[in-house]
């Protein structure tokens, strides 16, 4: 811990990160550590090549739409602050809800999560997630188990159970209702950026 | 030979020694005259010398009891637990406020004080050989079987730190308080030394996996509450039993000779014994998983391996004193995800099936027997201060281990268990069959006071489950703990939660660290590249995914829905009219509302009644013993359709067989024959939509008409009816209730739009016309034509040649289940009651006329 305070003050917009994603200076300093790591050529800014390179990123199914996911549009580069608000998506819920009052949404929040589960299938951000844009996502995690007919009928039926406005699509709203059973803190969280 | 044999017997039985009388007199009304077991051999040989002397005599009847009387009684006892619970689980309102198995106990007592009133002695009680070997396996290995095994090993480290260390400590507390009372003489005179306080301790220390469960299920608490107290009284039981017995091996010792070594040993053992014993149980896991891969050809016993080899790991395990409880609860963990896999489906059904039959039998005869050991004069030994004292520690140190662990393990969790879950956790802690089983089979050499042992426990055992059970729902509403979401399976669920996953473990690579997600997402890749591979057989490796898997059952589920509405309705029709996946109900509600009110109203509650068929949500934590947790899986859909049809349909053909075919009973059970049969029909059923289509006679005359040539047509009479089983089955639903005389009415109203012929259907084939046309006009008999002025009606051959090529694949599979369920003849009927005489007497066996064609091979190529 001793280090870490040293650390604290290297880090651009160290404070404010910590104020705003409610991590603590550990997590901060580790993040910043991790950040330089994948940042070969120490501009101080992460490209999408910077993550490719992470180990078994490319074996994962939707690997590319989570790097994308840290890439909002029209943005070649991420600094440190976007990654870290990024990565707070998946801090677990705050089991004492005071610090909310300040801010209106943390991005760990339930929505805030879903909102981050979300876009990765909105690839083209206009707020719903056509038929298209499921087909692909579940093209890339069912793989060349299924045929395409079938991916295609689970598209077609994974949207009817959603779609409550029939637009034959996914709003957010639908979105967040479908989910409602499931445990999202539970599901979106990881233990060691508690 | 006898005197062993009547040992072995003795041994296997002693459950039910000398029971004669009890159900001569009490339960049965036999009429046998009281045995004591000192007579029992006895007669046990004179039964057999009477038998030698029967050769003497002819006896036309001899009454040999003794011949019968072990199996006879064992058999009786279960027959008698299972009507219990039947006449307990028949009452709902009293199950809803008291546990089914607080009310088999109670329902024990009374059971005991009937032999004991006819006895004046206790003749039944649970012995631990009976339950050890004979009750409790099949318990554990159905737990271990149908644990969710995600959830278990994500919790974990929870779970075995509440298992080994809670339950070491709830032993050492509770034997060192009580040796602490007893020194201070709180107890009065006992017998009593520290060693044997803390043998008494580990005994009753353990959280019973049989009572939690009968208890927790009725709750449904949140699935994380629930997986850390069922897999904590599931593993704690081999540990408990790990600790009596090293406990056990010191009082043998005797405290003199006990230094640090032998403790050493101890410990080293208790290691050895309870990871040995999850070893056993992985090994026998693979094996079965193994030998699945190669039941192919015995498909019919393959269900078996599973029973046996999950029992195998439990003697084995006994056999080298490890532990045999966690053997078999890690077979059936290990198992279960590939036997499932490589057996066939019925297998796995018989496998579920046949795994809860045998978990809630030994369960519901546990609680039974621990209701009848308490009417035991012999055991009653009362000490105050030695029983409630164990009662308030129990309880008090339960409360603080559970505390004190969980504010330790929150720490690391990244849900933490809350105050209200731990309240929960504490209070669920019931002593069940697993303590009473190990007090009764303490030495009572070595231990004076063992009886006071056996009578504490029973009392242990009765308030937890009896008190503590009944409290237990209320507490939980109290509380308002987070209950168990029943959630329907959906699509969307299953694929965000892949993608939950997913996501966490690149979220995990990008902030490069090693966690939970990753060590899972390791582990999953390793267990399908090696262990799939080896264990699965390659075509069941395939289509594995969770995904399709959803789908693939939800798609049953509303072909199911379909059925029910078909029938419902007398018809399917509606489904070759809306698109598959469309959730009928709606459009079926919309568009036929205003057609037919009373129908709806009818359909709505069917709806209801089918969705206890077809649409029973799936419980999220699917392990409790009395639901039906197989419910809404594929298999018992399966099982379910397959019932449905059955119930519905085969009575029909059965009918119309013996209507039809007085002569020719013969089962059609060659497939080829069927195949042909199907063939046969589909040609001559399109032969007569080109002819409809043709337009050479008005739609409806021809339809009739060719419907009799095509039965003239087969070369022997008798393949008629079968043929139109057969095709019938396939596409033609509408056949079943909706032409017959009964839904007649139904069928009318509700498809006034559908008798509409269309032109734009079909095969256009030339090649059909030459033999049609000559057909077409020459052959209508009188009946026929009369029958065709009833213009309300339509006649099936023709809605099924208008709709042949909308024939629905995914009702195909169905087929081979429904055979034909109505003949020309019924629907004539109804059709035509003039026509009723010449129908009848002219059908049955229908004429072959020399001037029919025989069916031209070369189309049935094509068809």
């Amino acid at each position: 811990m001793g280090s870490s305070s040293s650390n604290m003050n290297n880090i651009p917009d160290g404070q404010q990160l910590l104020q705003e994603t409610g991590f603590s200076a550990a997590h901060i300093v580790r993040l910043y550590e991790r950040f330089e790591f994948l940042d070969k050529d120490n501009t101080g800014h992460l490209r999408p090549e910077d993550l490719e390179t992470v180990p078994d990123l490319d074996k994962n199914p939707i690997g590319a739409r989570i790097i994308g996911a840290f890439f909002p549009p029209g943005k070649e580069t991420l600094d440190f602050g976007s990654f870290v608000r990024i990565l707070a998506h998946f801090r677990p819920a705050d089991s004492n809800r005071a610090r909310d009052g300040a801010q209106q949404e943390p991005a760990n929040s339930t929505t805030g999560k879903l909102r981050f589960a979300f876009q990765l299938y909105d690839q083209d951000g206009d707020g719903k997630i056509s038929r298209d844009e499921l087909l692909q996502v579940l093209r890339s995690m069912l793989g060349l188990q299924v045929t395409e007919e079938q991916l295609q009928c689970i598209a077609e039926r994974a949207i009817q159970e959603a779609d409550a406005d029939k637009d034959d699509a996914i709003s957010f709203d639908e979105f967040r209702k479908s989910l409602e059973k499931v445990d999202i803190d539970h599901k979106m969280s990881i233990s060691f950026l508690r | 030979m006898r005197g062993s044999g009547y040992v072995h017997l003795w041994l296997v039985v002693c459950l039910i020694s000398g029971v004669t009388r009890a159900n001569g007199d009490v339960a049965l009304t036999h009429q046998e005259s009281p045995l004591k077991p000192s007579e029992s051999k006895s007669s046990l040989n004179h039964t057999e010398h009477g038998h030698d002397s029967i050769i003497t005599g002819i006896p036309i009847v001899t009454f040999k009891w003794h011949h019968v009387e072990a199996p006879y009684i064992i058999v009786l006892w279960i027959l008698v637990a299972g009507l219990g619970k039947m006449v307990i689980e028949s009452n709902h309102h009293v199950t809803n406020v008291i546990p089914e198995s607080a009310l088999l106990i109670c329902f024990g007592f009374i059971l005991g004080g009937m032999i004991w009133g006819a006895d004046k002695q206790q003749t039944f009680k649970l012995t631990p050989t009976v339950f050890f070997f004979y009750l409790l396996p099949q318990i554990i290995l159905d737990a271990g079987y149908f644990m969710p095994n995600k959830l278990f090993f994500s919790n974990m480290g929870g779970i075995l730190v509440y298992a080994v260390i809670g339950t070491c400590w709830n032993a050492a507390s509770l034997g060192l308080s009580l040796w602490g009372c007893h020194m201070g003489g709180a107890m009065g005179d006992l017998d009593i030394g520290l060693l044997q306080y803390l043998l008494f301790g580990s005994l009753i220390a353990a959280v019973d996996p049989v009572a939690v469960l009968a208890v927790f299920e009725q709750v449904h608490v949140n699935e994380v509450l629930f997986i850390m107290v069922f897999g904590e009284s599931l593993l704690n039981d081999g540990v408990t039993v790990v600790l009596f017995n090293v406990f056990d091996a010191f009082v043998s010792l005797g405290g003199s000779k006990i230094n640090a070594v032998e403790i050493i040993k101890g410990i080293i053992s208790f290691f050895v014994v309870a990871f040995g014993g999850s070893l056993m149980g992985l090994v026998f896991g693979l094996l079965i998983s193994l030998l699945t891969r190669c039941t192919k050809n015995i498909q019919i016993i393959e269900a078996g391996f599973i029973f046996v080899f999950g029992y195998l790991a439990y003697l084995t395990a006994e056999m080298l004193s490890l532990s045999a409880i966690l053997s078999i609860v890690f077979c059936g963990m290990c198992c279960q995800k590939y036997i499932n896999a490589n057996m066939d489906e019925r297998s796995v059904t018989t496998v579920r099936y046949v795994m809860k039959v045998l978990a809630n039998g030994s369960e519901t005869i546990i609680f039974v027997f621990l209701g009848i050991s308490a009417i035991d004069k012999s055991i009653w030994v009362w000490n105050t201060g030695f029983i409630l004292l164990t009662l308030l520690f129990i309880f008090v140190y339960r409360i603080i281990g559970v505390f004190f662990l969980t504010w330790i393990l929150n720490k690391f969790r990244l849900v933490p268990l809350e105050f209200i879950d731990q309240v929960i956790m504490s209070y669920g802690g019931l002593r069940g069959a697993v303590a009473y089983g190990l007090a009764t089979m303490l030495d009572e050499n070595k231990i004076k006071e063992k009886n006071l042992m056996v009578c504490t426990t029973l009392i242990v055992v009765y308030f937890t489950v009896i008190l503590q059970g009944i409290t237990m729902k209320p507490l939980v509403t109290w509380l308002k703990v987070k209950r168990a979401a029943v959630t329907e399976l959906t699509l969307i669920e299953k694929v965000q939660n892949k993608a939950f996953d997913h996501m966490l473990v690149a979220i995990e690579d990008i902030s490069g660290q090693i966690g939970h997600n990753y060590m899972r997402d390791k582990w999953k890749h390793f267990e399908e590249n090696w262990m799939s591979r080896f264990l699965m057989k390659p075509s069941a490796r395939k289509n594995r995914d969770r995904i399709f898997n959803v789908f693939h059952q939800l798609n049953l589920k509303d072909a199911m829905s379909y059925v029910a509405e078909g029938e419902r309705r007398g018809s399917l029709e509606f489904i070759r009219n809306e698109s598959a996946f469309v959730d009928f109900k709606k459009k079926f509600g919309d568009e036929y509302s205003e057609v037919m009110p009373d129908i709806m109203a009818d359909t709505s509650d069917d709806h209801g009644a089918m969705s206890a068929v077809g649409r029973n949500p799936v419980p999220s934590v699917s392990l409790e013993m009395h639901e039906q947790t197989m419910n809404g899986m594929r298999e018992t859909n399966d099982v379910n359709s397959h019932h449905l049809l059955q119930q519905h349909l085969y009575k029909g053909r059965k009918q119309h067989r013996h209507r039809y075919s007085r002569s020719h009973f013969e089962v059609n059970k060659d497939e080829n024959e069927v195949q042909e049969i199907f063939q046969r029909t589909m040609r001559s059923r399109l032969e007569s939509f080109k002819s409809a289509k043709m337009g050479v006679a008005p739609p409806k005359h021809i339809t009739k008409h060719t419907k009799r040539d095509q039965q003239q047509k087969m070369p022997n009479g008798k393949s008629v009816d079968k043929n139109r089983s057969y095709y019938s089955g396939d596409e033609d639903f509408e056949f079943s209730e909706g032409d017959s005389a009964s839904g007649l009415e139904a069928s009318r109203n509700s498809f006034p739009m559908r008798i509409t012929y269309r032109a734009g259907d079909g095969i256009e084939n030339p090649a059909f016309m030459p033999d049609l046309d000559p057909m077409s006009q020459v052959q209508i008999p009188p009946w026929l034509a009369e029958a065709e002025l009833d213009s309300g009606m339509v006649a099936p051959s023709q809605r099924a040649q208008v709709r042949l090529p909308w024939t629905p694949s995914n009702l195909r599979r169905l087929a081979p289940l429904r055979n034909s369920t109505h003949s020309t003849d019924s629907f004539m009927l109804a059709d035509a009651p003039a026509a009723q005489q010449r129908d009848d007497d002219e059908l049955p066996p229908p004429p072959s006329p020399p001037q029919s064609p025989p069916p031209p091979p070369p189309h049935r190529g094509r068809l």
